[in-house]
């Protein structure tokens, strides 16, 4: 048995070794770090479904981690790192789509969706207003009122 | 033999549920009583034969037959007996079965226990719900058959997918299509009531209880999936915005909606067209997410293998199911006689917000789920929309309902005094303001959005509290009188109460979490210790270790408060053989102060390993608010007035009494 887990263990040291070049090798300054981690859930993971790679175990994923990390030891504002990463993979890294003509209806929609609430909510009001504020009966319209009620008298046993 | 009496089973069903969706609508229509009487014999049959069929494949599991292509694609003889079982809804096919089994088991419920639905609603009610699952016993028998065999038959099998190998998700699906399919009722009856030309308030008490239950367990479920994300994918997030979570989403939001319109109906006899718009789109959502979570359309870690064909059999069936049921409403709709008039200032008028704000909600998320697929048809130009952009807009949308959500119970029917209401919720909007100003003063430099959610998620556990202390009369009438007004209060409005102060417990669940995290990412080699939090962590080293069918890697880490041992923690990476995959096994120890959560990462090739630590204050409180939520539903449930038939019942028995 505990020859069987020290080959296991080798193994996974031998394959865990060829990748050692891009493990995670955090920024030794805790602030700049704290930005790569910011970026790092801003940034789409390029071979995954829909991960950022601040969540991605996939390779590719650590290395843009990594990219980061050195953009920002260079002295690249966060601005500038978002840049060189769209530079090469284009719009789509953006896990927060950047607001340009083809994603102006996406951002907007959600300040529509509440100004048509606000408006059917005021429409409402208004209309409630409209009922309440009917305009009290004519003389005329009194007296035919009258007339019906008391129609409606004699009908009765 | 087994397996095909399962197949068999399931074609049978098939035929069964044509029988069910036509016999009955052509009887109710036509005044033929013996086709009428088919619905609710048919519906039963369905249900036994779907159950099973059910039986069968869970079988076949059990006993790793792996001449069942089902079988050998998603399960391995290695695997624990849960996961075996749990296998059988973790594939496209045996999910699906699930779906239909389920989907019957609710028209099932309606022909045994809707013994006070008038029978011609409830024969078309059975009706609806027998088309619905033509459908998708379509797609199953035709498509994805879960009972095909493999000849010749391997030694063994390809085994689970090892992030599903887990009991959160092992019970995940199940409930969440308890709630997804439990809606099916609530469109059943908004159908039935369509064709019958009439809603009501009577109508509007059958279909409540069916949406509530729906609601719960889609409650659970979805609650049950964001702890599973928690706790195994190892990056201490809880919910993604992932396009297939969204699915799961968005049928809550409509349905909470729905929970609340339906309740004007009930109570006010309004607003009757409206309420059966959202059951219709509540299912449709549901039928939606089915679909992208089916066909692969959208990029998402969860989505099923997908095959085309099937997401055009999907999407075609949905085209006509809602599209059918939108037609059917256009053309009736009008026919629904409106209502009384309501002022704007009522219990009714926040209702009306209520939905309004939760719809533009819901269309927020459709719309950032569904953008990607559309730009990319419409101009080719690929989009990420990611958790960014629903957090900067949900949230919005969301602040004007929590606010509101308090002061709703508050006010009267029919016409309310708004300064009354907010004089009964001074002691919320005192606790909201102390609560609020202790945070500033606690954490100097607390984003004012942080501050802003610890206020409205105390606001509404405050305006649960009122609410419940307004009924019973606290420190308006004696304290023997409190007590009994307690005894008395309807099980119903508490858990409506108990609800809603779990949405308020959720909300400082979700800021608490966000506001006071620690995250620490290090590479650490053995010896090496790292201060975080006002916690030092010593990492001791790794070790390989062994499970029932993974190989592990398991660090040791010494977790130190004021130099005092408080914790030994071992997180793990596991490696799986079948199929091959590695995941990441957090090790997590909640305190007082909030989780302690490490995970371990790769090696870093010198003896270290990359770690992340975490601090996570209050991200309990997340859970705990989901679990206070069920409980409010349950409880509001087992309220007499929701039992189907109770007040039926009662006016029986109370006419059978002898006068004295």
């Amino acid at each position: 048995m505990a020859r069987l887990l020290a080959a296991i263990l080798l193994a996974w040291l031998i394959t865990a070794g060829s990748v050692a070049a891009q493990a995670d090798r955090p920024l030794a300054d805790p602030t700049a770090e704290h930005r790569a981690l910011a970026l790092h859930k801003e940034l789409r993971c390029l071979v995954c479904q829909n991960q950022a790679i601040n969540d991605s175990n996939a390779e590719l994923a650590r290395q843009l981690r990594q990219i980061v990390r050195e953009r920002i030891a260079a002295g690249d504002s966060d601005e500038k790192v978002r840049r060189y990463v769209v530079d090469r993979y284009g719009d789509w890294v953006l896990m927060r789509p950047p607001f340009k003509w083809s994603t102006a209806l996406l951002w907007l929609s959600p300040a529509l969706l509440f100004a048509l609430v606000v408006a059917i909510a005021i429409v409402q009001v208004r209309r409630k207003r409209g009922t309440r504020a009917e305009p009290p009966l004519s003389t005329e319209e009194q007296r035919k009122l009258d007339a019906l009620l008391s129609s409606d008298d004699r009908v009765r046993p | 033999m087994i397996p095909e009496l399962g197949h068999f089973s399931v074609i049978l069903a098939l035929v069964v549920a044509i029988v069910q969706g036509t016999f009955p609508l052509v009887g109710t229509s036509r005044r033929v009583p013996s086709w009428t009487a088919v619905a609710q014999p048919a519906a039963l049959a369905q249900a036994a034969l779907l159950a099973f069929s059910f039986a069968c494949l869970t079988y076949v599991y059990v006993t790793s037959d792996f001449s069942v292509l089902n079988v050998w694609q998603n399960s391995h003889t290695e695997k624990p007996l849960l996961y075996k079982i749990s296998g059988v809804w973790g594939n496209h096919e045996g999910s699906l079965l699930l779906w239909v089994l389920i989907l019957a088991l609710f028209g099932a419920a309606v022909a045994g226990f809707g013994r006070n639905i008038p029978p011609v609603l409830r024969a078309r009610v059975i009706a609806v719900q027998g088309l619905v699952a033509v459908g998708f016993l379509g797609l199953l028998v035709f498509m994805s058959n879960p009972f095909e065999r493999v000849v010749p038959a391997p030694l063994e099998g390809n085994g689970l997918n090892p992030l599903l190998q887990d009991p959160g998700l092992a019970f995940h699906p199940p409930f969440l299509y308890l709630g997804y399919v439990g809606f099916s009722i609530a469109f059943s009856f908004a159908i039935a009531a369509l064709i019958d030309g009439r809603v009501d308030a009577a109508w509007a008490r059958w279909v409540r209880p069916w949406t509530l239950a729906a609601w719960t367990f889609l409650t659970i479920g979805i609650a049950l999936g964001s702890w599973w994300a928690y706790y195994e994918l190892g990056w201490g997030g809880w919910w993604f915005w992932d396009p297939v979570e969204n699915a799961s989403f968005m049928p809550w939001l409509a349905g909470t909606a729905l929970l609340h319109s339906a309740i004007v109906v009930e109570r006010r006899d309004t607003l009757k067209a409206w309420t059966v718009l959202l059951a219709i789109l509540t299912f449709s959502l549901s039928l939606l997410g089915t679909f992208i979570v089916r066909s692969g359309v959208l990029n998402s870690v969860h989505a099923f293998a997908t095959d085309p064909s099937r997401g055009v059999f999907i999407l075609a069936f949905l085209v006509i199911a809602i599209g059918g049921a939108l037609t059917l409403y256009a053309s009736r709709a009008a026919k629904l006689a409106p209502g009384g008039l309501f002022a704007p200032i009522s219990r009714e008028g926040t209702l009306v917000l209520n939905n309004l704000l939760l719809m533009a909600a819901t269309g927020t998320v459709l719309l950032g789920t569904m953008y990607p697929l559309f730009l990319d048809a419409v101009t080719g130009e690929k989009v990420t929309v990611g958790p960014p952009f629903f957090n900067s807009t949900f949230a919005p949308l969301m602040a004007p309902l929590v606010i509101l959500m308090t002061i709703g119970p508050m006010l009267p029917w029919k016409r309310g005094d708004l300064s009354g209401a907010l004089a009964r919720l001074k002691f919320a909007a005192l606790l909201a303001a102390i609560t609020a100003a202790l945070t500033l003063y606690v954490t100097a430099g607390i984003p004012p959005l942080a501050v802003g959610g610890i206020a409205l998620g105390t606001w509404v556990v405050g305006g649960a509290l009122a609410d419940v202390a307004e009924r019973w009369g606290v420190g308006r009438v004696q304290w023997r009188d409190v007590v009994a007004r307690a005894v008395n209060t309807p099980r119903a409005a508490l858990g409506a109460a108990i609800a809603h102060a779990g949405v308020g417990v959720l909300i400082l669940g979700i800021t608490g979490s966000l506001a006071w995290e620690t995250e620490r990412l290090e590479a650490m080699k053995p010896g090496q210790s790292v201060e975080f939090a006002g916690y030092t962590a010593v990492f001791d080293g790794a070790r390989p270790a062994r499970g029932p069918n993974y190989d592990a890697i398991r660090g040791t880490f010494r977790i130190y408060q004021d130099n005092a041992l408080i914790a030994v923690m071992e997180p793990e990476t596991r490696r799986f053989a079948n199929p091959p995959m590695a995941t990441t096994e957090a090790a997590i120890r909640p305190r007082f102060g909030g989780d302690i959560y490490i995970a371990m990462g790769e090696s870093t090739g010198d003896g270290g390993f990359a770690a992340r630590l975490y601090r996570k204050p209050m991200i309990h409180w997340i859970w705990s608010g989901a679990l206070i939520m069920v409980l409010g539903g349950l409880l509001s449930l087992s309220d007499r007035r929701h039992r189907v038939g109770a007040p039926a019942r009662r006016a029986a028995a109370a006419a059978l009494a002898p006068a004295e």
